[in-house]
């Protein structure tokens, strides 16, 4: 008889998707409530999780489903990130008439795609987890139907990730074949066999994962999509996403094909490297600050990766704290994206930024910490989240992943202090509006302060993720 | 005594910082300046008093606080010897003349500058109190943050370029000692300096890790062929921020190759000493040079920086007594030097606005008083015998008499440059015929200006005839360092002898 208790987050959520669903159907102008009830059953979630055992290690449904630290971890995070998305996103989808009910049911959906795809421990069920979270994306991504590039982005985004999907399926049922199971702990078992449409299984999911974390060469969707999508969309593509399939990849890579870590290191290396270095140099001539964005998360999640071919305990943490460093920068750094607003439009050209320090001093004192924090320079939290990656790197003495990757930090340190130039150094412009709601404020300056102070304690943070031992 | 005095050296101006922060930038630009006058006044009493508190009869390090940072990695670990106090004095000493020298430069965001300088002071004195490798490293960077501001918001024409070239250059110069510091824990166990000055570095790895140092520190100093961003940044940033980089940022690198190039890699020391003597020479000699030719007169006082700091490099690689106290006495009194020195120019620039050395002539005759103080200062930098420069060149140029005899010939040479340059960018300031008419309307020494140049020039001045105090700081911490340099030498040669 399986626990239902264990997957009561899950159950609870997709209920709560059908009933808001059903409500918003049935009640006409409901979005507001909708919206709310959205966030209010997240943090619930997020309460429920706690809830249960945080540090049990539970297998459920014949050994598909995992609950473990991991992935309750994971799962809080992903919960929260999507909560801040809905609650700075009220002002711009109503400045844009896009405030609808679709909009937070389609980012609930997609979270509970994410949560099944965190605690999967079986092909059929990541894959169906990955797709319950990727078909929302698609509509999310051209919510803005009216607009062409959003469109665009939606179109572009589903084509390309329907193709990198086949290619995981694909992968998929090679594994099938040549190991008799789905379930990541038979694979594991069935691998002494050293075949070779294991291996190939293995390349067509990676590069379905790269997809899905655009990792270089499977980027190109990420700057269409980025630019093309409403901001608060980007925002949750930016951080959210990321967060569950770094947790995939950190499982599949290290539950069923821990043994053959000598076949996908060298391509988690590769993707690693491409992604540091590809992400750098391409930001460079970025103008479009999302495109820019989308440019530098390809860079964040080269050094992700980089702690995650190690093939430590230690590589795994560092990594994860380095996903959630970067989320915290990028809540930040869209907060004051949506805080460009003037007579009902939203800017978001490098160029708009010009000046920003006479006008409104505290958002850019803000950018100015979050920019330096994201180029990696110490005291901020960036910098540490690219130490503990060094350091494990190092541990492992792979001294040339390492000063490739720092050589590229003061590469991608000049895009950033461009940014920090045109704010501080350039002509001001005309002023922005004030009137932010108090959510956005909260979020920028609770993500400001974050990075800002990480420095002075350091060690909850390393405590929490200690804790994470999959090996 | 358990009172954490060097955190409160460290926090104090940061404070200050974020009282600054929260004060409004309006009409009442006094106020603010006060605020940030007193706090960095108030910094530098605490450190005189820290001063009378130090006991320069032992090498081991002062007022240690040791508190775990990083858990099982990293602890937060700040002391003092008898070399870093001096620096110390020196940041909190210039600082406060920094804040006092504003008034007549910064026009603009008087609050966030500073800011920028009391968040700047925090860093300094954190680099040289740090005793842990990464807490150094994240003092070291961080300065980079303050600094690019200070250029890019408060400079002249071409300050974005400046700006930037001084934070790449800088920050492609740390990366690698960041990749050396997390080697270093990997093959030690840990980044404590005290604990590895005990335990030594495995004589195999010494080379490729302090080349690593060696990258951000020559970056820094700036040596030659990496100093070409110094220039720039001088020219282009404002005079305070001339004055804190010239005196106090320079000296970050200088410190490091003593206490960690010296201390953790003798044998590689020992190895590379011909590089450093090499590059120091050309630094000395060809900046000289280049200093004759310039017309602006900022630029030829930052190309006089990089060769006086081709002298620290020297001294602090022949590794003996005279050596070491001549480049730290050199370091010292340079801080000061070409401290006034750009603030001498900057004076002038206030009036005149303009920085070519063929605008001016014969000021004599209308700044008397500046004149005087000119003369000195200039004097100074020449290293002529009374000042504290003549000491600092003495000192290396003895140590390097007993290390190696052609490059201290060389050396000496580069004197006769220094003295060649600065007399003649005095004759064609100070004396010669009043052309320019604007001059004739230009004011003598504000009493402000008159009060920084003269606190700077009573210690160039009591140093050169009176150096015991800063001998007798450093004398017995150099004396250690070179036991310890050349015991560690010892055992690492016999190690490498074993091995092959």
């Amino acid at each position: 008889m399986v626990n239902l208790n264990l997957i009561f987050p899950e159950i609870f959520i997709s209920l709560s998707t059908m009933f808001l669903l059903i409500l918003g159907a049935f009640k006409k102008n409901s979005s507001k409530i909708i919206h709310n009830l959205s966030i209010i059953s997240l943090l619930l979630i997020v309460i429920l999780i706690f809830n249960n055992q945080f540090e049990s290690n539970i297998f459920l449904f014949s050994n598909s489903y995992v609950i473990d630290y991991l992935s309750s971890f994971m799962k809080v995070i992903t919960l929260i990130g999507g909560a801040f998305v809905l609650i700075i996103s009220t002002r711009y989808l109503k400045v844009y008439e896009l405030f609808k009910i679709e909009y937070s049911i389609l980012i609930l959906c997609s979270i509970l795609g994410m949560m099944v795809m965190i605690s999967s421990n079986d092909l059929m069920v990541f894959y169906m987890g990955l797709e319950l979270q990727s078909l929302p994306l698609y509509v999310l991504a051209s919510f803005n139907r009216d607009n062409l590039k959003s469109s665009e982005a939606g179109l572009k985004y589903f084509v390309l990730s329907a193709l990198s999907s086949g290619l995981l399926l694909y992968g998929c049922s090679l594994i099938y074949g040549f190991s008799g199971s789905t379930n990541f702990n038979i694979i594991a078992e069935s691998l002494s066999n050293n075949e070779y449409g294991l291996t190939f299984g293995l390349v067509f999911i990676l590069v379905g994962l790269a997809f899905k974390i655009s990792a270089v060469p499977f980027h190109m969707w990420a700057p269409d999509v980025y630019e093309g999508s409403p901001t608060t969309v980007t925002l949750f593509f930016a951080i959210v996403p990321k967060v569950a399939a770094l947790t995939v990849f950190i499982r599949f890579l290290y539950v069923p094909f821990l043994n053959m870590i000598d076949q996908w290191q060298s391509i988690v290396i590769f993707l690693s490297i491409a992604s540091i270095i590809f992400g750098a140099i391409a930001a460079i001539g970025q103008n479009n600050l999302k495109r820019l964005i989308a440019y530098s998360s390809i860079s964040h999640i080269g050094f992700a990766l980089a702690g995650l071919c190690v093939g430590t305990n230690d590589g795994i943490q560092s990594s994860i704290i380095y996903i959630l460093i970067y989320l915290v920068m990028n809540l930040g750094f869209f907060c004051c994206i949506l805080m460009l607003k003037r007579n009902n439009q939203y800017f978001e050209n490098i160029t708009d930024l010009s000046g920003l320090s006479k006008n409104h001093p505290l958002i850019s004192l803000s950018l100015l910490i979050i920019l330096f924090s994201l180029a990696g320079i110490p005291p901020l939290a960036g910098f540490f989240a690219k130490f503990y990656i060094f350091k494990s790197v190092i541990d492992q003495s792979m001294y040339f992943l390492a000063i490739i990757g720092l050589l590229s930090t003061v590469i991608a340190a000049f895009y950033y202090l461009r940014i920090i130039k045109i704010i501080y150094f350039d002509e001001e412009k005309e002023k922005y509006d004030d009137d932010h709601s108090i959510f956005l404020k909260i979020s920028l300056t609770l993500s400001t302060l974050l990075l800002f102070l990480y420095f002075i304690y350091p060690n909850k943070l390393l405590e929490i993720v200690s804790k994470i031992n999959i090996i | 005594m358990n009172f954490p005095i060097l955190s409160s050296l460290i926090l104090l101006p940061s404070i200050g910082a974020l009282f600054l922060l929260f004060s409004k930038d309006n009409e009442k630009l006094n106020a603010i300046k006060y605020v940030a006058i007193f706090t960095s006044f108030v910094n530098f009493l605490i450190s005189i008093y820290l001063w009378f508190l130090f006991d320069p009869s032992t090498s081991e390090f002062q007022f240690v606080e040791d508190k775990q940072w990083l858990k099982e990695f990293v602890n937060y670990k700040v002391g003092i010897d008898g070399i870093s106090i001096l620096f110390v004095l020196l940041t909190t000493f210039i600082t406060p003349l920094c804040i006092i020298c504003v008034n007549n430069t910064v026009e603009v965001r008087l609050r966030d500058f500073l800011i920028a300088i009391l968040t700047m002071e925090s860093i300094m004195i954190g680099v040289f109190c740090s005793l842990d490798l990464v807490i150094f490293y994240l003092f070291f960077e961080a300065g980079l943050i303050p600094m690019f501001l200070i250029i890019g918001i408060w400079g002249g024409d071409r300050r974005v370029y400046s700006a930037f070239k001084f934070f790449l250059y800088t920050l492609l110069g740390s990366v690698l000692m960041l990749v050396a510091i997390i080697s270093i824990y990997l093959i030690s166990g840990t980044t404590d300096i005290v604990k590895l000055f005990e335990l030594g570095i495995d004589a195999k790895y010494q080379n490729l890790l302090w080349l690593a140092f060696f990258s951000s520190f020559a970056v820094k100093t700036p040596m030659w062929p990496v100093h070409t961003w110094l220039p720039d940044a001088h020219v282009e940033a404002p005079t305070a921020g001339s004055v804190l980089l010239a005196a106090i940022l320079l000296k970050m690198a200088g410190y490091g190759f003593l206490r960690f190039s010296l201390g953790l890699f003798p044998l590689a020391s020992e190895f590379f000493t011909p590089l450093i003597y090499i590059l120091s020479l050309v630094a000395i000699i060809y900046t000289s040079f280049v200093a004759l030719m310039q017309e602006d007169m900022k630029k030829l006082i930052a190309y006089s920086s990089v060769a006086h700091m081709g002298y620290v490099t020297l001294g602090i690689f022949t590794i003996t007594q005279q050596g070491l106290e001549g480049s730290i006495i050199q370091m010292i009194s340079h801080g000061l030097v070409s401290a006034a020195l750009f603030l001498c120019v900057g004076v002038v620039y206030d009036r005149i606005h303009s920085r070519l050395i063929s605008t001016y002539g014969g000021l004599v005759s209308v700044m008397p008083n500046y004149a005087v103080l000119f003369m000195i200062f200039t004097l100074a930098a020449i290293g002529l015998p009374g000042t504290s420069g003549f000491i600092g060149e003495f000192l290396i140029l003895m140590g390097a008499f007993k290390d190696n005899f052609l490059v201290a010939v060389i050396a000496s040479l580069g004197v006769i440059l220094g003295a060649a340059y600065m007399l003649w960018l005095y004759r064609r300031v100070i004396f010669g015929k009043l052309v320019n008419k604007e001059l004739l309307k230009i004011s003598d020494l504000h009493n402000s200006e008159k009060f920084i140049l003269w606190c700077l020039a009573i210690p160039v001045v009591f140093f050169g005839f009176y150096p015991e105090p800063l001998i007798n700081s450093i004398e017995v911490s150099i004396k250690d360092l070179i036991e310890m340099y050349s015991f560690n030498l010892k055992m690492n040669i016999i190690e490498v002898q074993n091995n092959g």
